[in-house]
């Protein structure tokens, strides 16, 4: 359920926080999106958008460092069958290293 | 024009300057007159009599078969990033000649005008079929105008009929498809279903996406004089690619396999796609089409249609099979294999 | 496009399907909850990527497929009362009610119009103060704030033509549901991401260390489905039960808390009716009493729903994944998307469809082979 598409935000508008609106890229599709729910976003930001509303902003640490386990899998792949296979990704409430 | 009658025998609205259509102009009198007397002339040829006839003759001394066809123009919104009704109209039967071979000649257009409709539209719709008859080289030479109803007619219908000359020996239909035949097409998909919904849900484009409609006939021609055996042509209009291809394979009753990387998605295309959860491969085009030769031919049907601005990314994207037919199997990106079925309906905009 | 197209990279998909193989060394039954992540496995061939014994579960995650009929057949009903603009997601246009759905009623001439956005019926209402505009608002956790806020932004505005068909619904009743039946196969779970961008994770970590289940927060592209798997089957392998986040980028622990909060101000949590299901206790939302004006339900009273013609459709064995799709024996014969008998034929996200669109060869017993074998 529940599809919703990172884009980046180019404008911010509005000072009510509820009434926060601004324009979007989807690639190259440019939209209309609510911003009440990501109160800290800014320009440059990237958001996941989800019936016209931005429920996310994109965390960049978090995406590189997820893909960087991955990095470690290829890695592992080409070098040979490996026992140790890098640990996962942290739970809730344990810190993010 | 005759001067108008004196005041007290007439309605007192001048309806001849009127900036809408009314019901009267359908009426097959004077007023209708005056309004074809306004918009003929933006037609090319239009100083042929048969305009206003009833119907128009054309010699067919040389002409040994014909193809004809016919289609209706309901867009919504009429006018639309890259053409409007009247480009479509023109463009799209001439392609239905087109895919069976023929040249095309001579169109007709029937126009149905919702009553209210802006006149200064109507005059904008055909100049544009004025400019979509005068690229793709044929003539307009026969019509018909009905005034509905205001709230009947969404503004704007247009039917064209259309003939062509069929060369001797042509002989292009699924038919003729054989297993292990290329499938090719001649560029990237969507980019008219994508025009036409961002007109509509108000979406902006940057860089701006335009319909892709073109008429496809000389595309046509450059491969069948070129001696190459073309099997089959299906323009990918409603429906988008797959339905064109399931309805071939069906007809030819074989299975066809597609590559997902060779087929072509515009970036605009694709993240319209991305946001309303639509498929690329059920998208209408209207200057796409699927030819289909035998596959020693394909480096060359390919090279040809390269030549041409409306083939320039022409490239195979696919193979005829023995396999699952009636099917249509899409090689994907990890190896992996889907099914590409005919859709139900129309394709909605989804949330989930 | 940027934080799409590195989730759907072919060389990282194979590095964590043979990385899978590898762990993987007993059979597994493994339940992706969100008709999203269905979607996407069935589309991309995911699980054709995966060692035989891993047996992915399709989940009820799908608000459109478990939306109870009775919803359905009141939205019929309201879009067909006079002076009624019925606005809806084009998701549910297609579902059958007990006897007809939207878009036959659409074609009859009732005024039903597609939404982007819970905002633009509020628009349209404004925009049409003669008219009655009715929100059919549909949707898990995710689509609740945005609903939320259209009530919000009618009640601000001093909208009184505006209301709603509230049908929404939450997710770990279901899956505890799930976990409680008796002949519950599933062993781990991938939770819904962008169901918990809203609500966190704790109400998983709860149900993960109470029922002793490893349960994955894991997005919707192909890698992020498969590194959800690997995390989940690496648990499983080890028989720990823990909440990991494998959608850190979109989803962090404590959730979207003006989202939270705003839905707390509107709705109030209720039993409520899941296709397939039954009812289930504390999983739907309600309109809080203070915005009990803008129920249409309570606007437009109507009778009683009409009782569901029997039907061959098992779709609530499919949505707890007790069969699989091509095991239903109406389907792709009385049961096609043209002719659906149950919600799953008919909405995207549905399993029955995914299977019916992208799987038909599976059905004449033609199972296709990947290029790279992973067991």
């Amino acid at each position: 359920m529940c599809l919703a598409v990172p884009g980046r935000v180019i404008n911010v508008v509005g000072d009510e926080p509820l009434d926060r609106i601004g324009q979007v890229a989807f690639g190259s599709v440019v939209r209309r999106v609510n911003f009440a729910y990501v109160p800290d976003v800014a320009p440059g930001d990237y958001v996941i958008v989800h019936v016209g509303f931005a429920i996310s902003r994109l965390d960049q640490e978090a995406a590189d460092y997820a893909l960087g386990l991955i990095s470690e899998l290829e890695q592992a792949n080409s070098e040979s069958f490996s026992a140790d296979c890098p640990a996962g990704l942290p739970s809730a409430g344990e810190g993010r290293p | 024009m005759e001067s108008s009658p004196s005041p007290s025998l007439q309605c007192p609205r001048p309806l001849h300057s009127s900036p809408v259509i009314q019901m009267a102009h359908g009426g097959g009198g004077r007023l209708m007159s005056e309004l074809l007397g306004r918009l003929l002339p933006l037609l090319p040829g239009s100083e042929k009599p048969s305009l206003r006839h009833d119907g128009a003759v054309v010699s067919v001394a040389d002409w040994e078969r014909l193809a004809f066809t016919t289609d209706s123009y309901v867009v919504n919104p009429l006018f639309f990033p890259g053409g409007d009704i009247g480009k479509l109209a023109v463009n799209g039967t001439v392609n239905d000649l087109a895919m069976c071979g023929a040249v095309p000649k001579v169109l007709s257009c029937a126009l149905i005008i919702e009553e209210g409709f802006p006149v200064a539209s109507l005059e904008r719709v055909l100049r544009s079929m004025a400019a979509a008859a005068e690229l793709a080289g044929i003539e307009i030479i026969t019509g018909d105008t009905k005034v509905v109803d205001r709230g009947k007619g969404d503004g704007l219908y247009i039917n064209t009929a259309g003939i062509g000359v069929l060369p001797s020996g042509i002989l292009i239909g699924p038919q003729n498809i054989q297993a292990g035949d290329a499938i090719i097409i001649n560029g990237d998909l969507g980019r008219h279903a994508v025009a036409v919904m961002g007109a509509r849900a108000d979406m902006v484009f940057d860089p701006p996406i335009e319909s892709d409609s073109i008429p496809l006939h000389r595309l046509v021609r450059s491969l069948l004089e070129s001696g190459i055996p073309v099997h089959c042509l299906r323009d990918a209009t409603r429906g988008g690619l797959a339905s064109t291809l399931v309805e071939l394979a069906e007809s030819a009753e074989l299975g066809m396999r597609l590559f997902d990387d060779k087929i072509a998605v515009g970036e605009s295309v694709r993240s319209a796609c991305e946001i309303l959860g639509l498929d690329p491969l059920y998208l209408a085009n209207e200057g796409r089409c699927v030819v289909i030769v035998p596959a020693q031919h394909a480096e060359g049907a390919v090279a040809l249609m390269r030549e041409l601005p409306e083939g320039r990314e022409a490239v195979v994207i696919g193979r005829t099979t023995k396999e699952h037919k009636g099917m249509l199997v899409l090689e994907g990106p990890y190896g992996t294999e889907r099914c590409v079925p005919m859709l139900s309906g129309e394709q909605l905009p989804r949330i989930c | 496009m940027k934080y799409v197209e590195e989730y759907r990279d072919g060389a990282r998909v194979k590095a964590l399907a043979q990385a899978i193989g590898r762990v993987v060394t007993r059979p597994w039954c493994i339940m992706e909850v969100c008709g999203g992540q269905t979607h996407s496995i069935v589309k991309y061939g995911l699980d054709q990527l995966l060692p035989g014994g891993l047996d992915l579960i399709h989940g009820p995650g799908c608000p459109v497929c478990v939306t109870p009929t009775e919803k359905i057949d009141t939205a019929v009903w309201v879009s067909q009362q006079p002076n009624v603009i019925l606005c809806s997601f084009g998701d549910m246009l297609r579902v059958p009610g007990s006897s007809e759905d939207l878009l036959t009623i659409k074609a009859r001439g009732a005024d039903i119009r597609i939404v982007h956005s819970p905002l633009d019926a509020v628009a349209i209402a404004r925009q049409n103060p003669e008219r009655e505009v009715v929100f059919f608002a549909v949707g898990f956790e995710t689509t609740a704030p945005a609903n939320a806020m259209a009530v919000y932004a009618a009640r601000r505005q001093a909208l009184t033509n505006f209301s709603m068909i509230v049908a929404q619904v939450l997710v770990p009743p279901a899956i505890l549901a799930i976990l409680q039946a008796e002949d519950n196969r599933v062993q781990g779970f991938l939770a819904a991401g962008h169901v918990c961008s809203i609500m966190g994770t704790n109400e998983y970590e709860l149900i993960a260390a109470t029922h002793r289940v490893p349960i994955v927060v894991t997005g919707f592209e192909p890698v992020d489905i498969l590194q959800g798997i690997l995390m989940c089957v690496r648990q499983l392998e080890v028989g720990t039960s823990a909440l990991e986040n494998q959608y850190a980028r979109v989803v962090r622990p404590e959730g979207n808390s003006p989202a939270k909060a705003l839905v707390a101000e509107v709705f109030e949590i209720v039993g409520s009716g899941w296709r397939g299901l039954g009812e289930l206790a504390g999983s739907g939302l309600a309109l809080r009493e203070v915005y009990q004006s803008y129920d249409a339900e309570l606007r437009f009273p109507g009778p009683c729903s009409v009782t569901a013609r029997p039907s061959t459709c098992q779709a609530g064995a499919v949505l707890t994944g007790q069969i699989k799709p091509p095991h239903c024996p109406a389907f792709a014969k009385a049961c096609t998307p043209e002719h659906p008998l149950g919600a799953p034929m008919v909405s995207t996200e549905g399993a029955c469809a995914a299977y019916y669109h992208y799987r038909r060869r599976s059905i004449d017993g033609v199972v296709p082979v990947p290029e790279f074998t992973v067991s």
